[in-house]
């Protein structure tokens, strides 16, 4: 568990009690109204967002306060407008072609510099404690929505596998398999995706791992069985449907890097004062808003400075894109 | 001729069509708005390279009648360039006249798909009888930039997309083999004249 020291919470983290009551009051009301059952004295409640059912539900998720001011985005829009070019090239075409993808069985190989490394099933990773999180995502190509994840801190799962002192950076890749993923076939990326995080960027307690979206294992078009949320970063950084896990001395090279090192850095952090070199990042389009007033302006860090800007305490910004 | 030039001003209309249909339906997906550009975008480009297709065509089968038509598909392509670039400052950039302007200074690909609406903008207001009699041999060179329009639409298209070239290689392989096909060397057919009554 990670449990920051309390000089670190500031007073605008803090819930006034009265709103916090009358928060809960709501959530009560609105669980009740639409017939979801409560779990009563374990703390336990229902997720505050549920799919369609299109997905297995997945049970015992703890609600968090993460983002419960964010209206998320409809799960249609979230599920059918998605950059997974293993699933192919289009925005639509991942949940074309979601069903060549088969997330059971699967395991993720965890290894590296690390004193316990290991194989683990994604079973297993299952039966860890889910909880949901609203975060906002925003996509390097300037649009942005709202996710209401499933899943558990990634700080706490990679302590798991005892990283030594010369763990500084986390890799991560995608599954590698044209059977599975059609858009392997051709050439456009440097197969399998890989992405990478700082050690600190990974414990940070932002960081996530993702096993669901809106109450429901994710579709396969979103990274099924697992994957990267990290936002405070452009959405490339969150990495789908992983198999292997692999603390690293040196900094990883990422796949969008490697394909235009000019574009796309190892950082990646969301910024509006840092364009991309053929686009401005100072706004962006907000999906499921329609065809008048759905731009708003990107804030540092997707909106997580006060979270995660001391991470990057005296980093050029610019160069360290 | 005004039958076919009727089917044809109908059938350009259709995307138009669609698109509206789309937009009274709310069915265009979770971002409509980039949808419209890239849809208005694609279809002035394939509407700019059929009207190139018409010389080719008319060298290899003979068959006339598809020149009568140019004019009005080269207008079709424009008017599609319009939409596209209205929906651009309107929709997504707001109208902010000053960041619209930074980009097309700025953005490589905002600069040559401005230019080749410029070019379009000229040979559209240039399309008319009366320029075409008043530019003389002129009129010729200048709608040559039919070609350069075509050129900087496709470069417009590939300094856009992140890694998947695949799209805008197919418009860039089409337009190869339509100047290709202008070559001098190629056999050609000798245009048939214009059907005329007999009379013995």
């Amino acid at each position: 568990m990670l449990i920051k020291p309390p000089s670190r919470i500031k007073p605008s983290e803090i819930t006034d009690q009265e709103v916090w009551l009358k928060r809960r009051q709501l959530i009560k009301s609105a669980a009740a109204g639409t017939g979801l059952l409560l779990a009563g004295s374990s703390g336990l409640a229902q997720a505050l967002y549920r799919g369609p059912g299109k997905r297995q539900g997945i049970s015992g998720i703890r609600e968090t306060d993460f983002g419960e001011d964010l209206k998320p985005t409809a799960y249609r829009h979230i599920t059918s407008y998605n950059n997974f070019y293993e699933l192919g090239y289009g925005k639509r075409a991942p949940s074309e072609n979601a069903e060549f993808l088969k997330p059971r069985p699967w395991t993720v190989k965890v290894s590296g510099e690390c004193d316990k490394p290991a194989v683990v099933d994604i079973e297993d990773i299952l039966k860890m404690d889910q909880e949901e999180r609203i975060y906002r995502f925003r996509c390097v190509e300037a649009w942005a929505m709202v996710v209401p994840w499933v899943g558990f801190p990634l700080g706490n799962f990679l302590k798991r596998f005892a990283p030594t002192s010369r763990a500084k950076y986390v890799e991560f890749t995608t599954l590698y398999d044209p059977e599975q993923m059609p858009g392997q076939e051709r050439d456009v990326l440097d197969w399998p995706y890989r992405e990478g995080l700082r050690i600190d960027e990974a414990m940070h307690p932002l960081a996530f791992m993702a096993t669901g979206l809106y109450g429901e294992l994710l579709p396969n078009q979103n990274g099924a069985p697992l994957r990267l949320v990290v936002p405070w970063k452009y959405g490339f950084k969150n990495i789908k449907s992983i198999v292997s896990i692999r603390f690293m001395e040196k900094m990883p090279m990422n796949t969008w890097r490697r394909v235009a090192g000019d574009e796309y850095g190892f950082y990646a952090n969301v910024n509006p004062d840092v364009p991309h070199p053929r686009w401005s990042q100072k706004r962006h389009r907000v999906l499921g808003r329609g065809l008048f007033g759905s731009k708003e302006d990107t804030q540092m860090f997707n909106g997580y400075a006060d979270e995660v800007a001391g991470l990057y305490k005296g980093m050029d910004l610019r160069k360290n894109f | 001729m005004i039958k076919w030039k009727l089917a044809v001003f109908f059938v350009c209309l259709l995307p138009l069509g669609f698109l509206g249909l789309g937009i009274y339906r709310e069915d265009l997906g979770p971002n409509p708005v980039e949808y419209l550009t890239h849809e208005t975008g694609a279809w002035a480009l394939r509407l700019l390279l059929v009207t190139l297709a018409i010389t080719p065509l008319r060298r290899f089968t003979g068959w006339r009648r598809p020149v009568l038509l140019r004019r009005m598909l080269g207008l079709f392509s424009f008017f599609y360039a319009c939409l596209h670039l209205l929906i651009w400052l309107w929709l997504d950039r707001e109208l902010q006249w000053g960041s619209m302007l930074a980009d097309i200074l700025k953005r490589p690909y905002i600069t040559v798909g401005f230019a080749a609406f410029l070019m379009l903008l000229a040979l559209a207001l240039t399309s008319n009888t009366f320029s075409m009699r008043r530019l003389g041999r002129g009129w010729k060179t200048l709608h040559r930039l039919a070609y350069v329009a075509a050129v900087l639409g496709i470069l417009h298209f590939i300094w856009l997309v992140k890694a998947d070239l695949l799209q805008p290689m197919i418009y860039l392989g089409v337009f190869l083999f339509l100047m290709l096909a202008r070559l001098p060397a190629l056999p050609e057919r000798k245009p048939a004249p214009f059907r005329r009554k007999v009379t013995s």
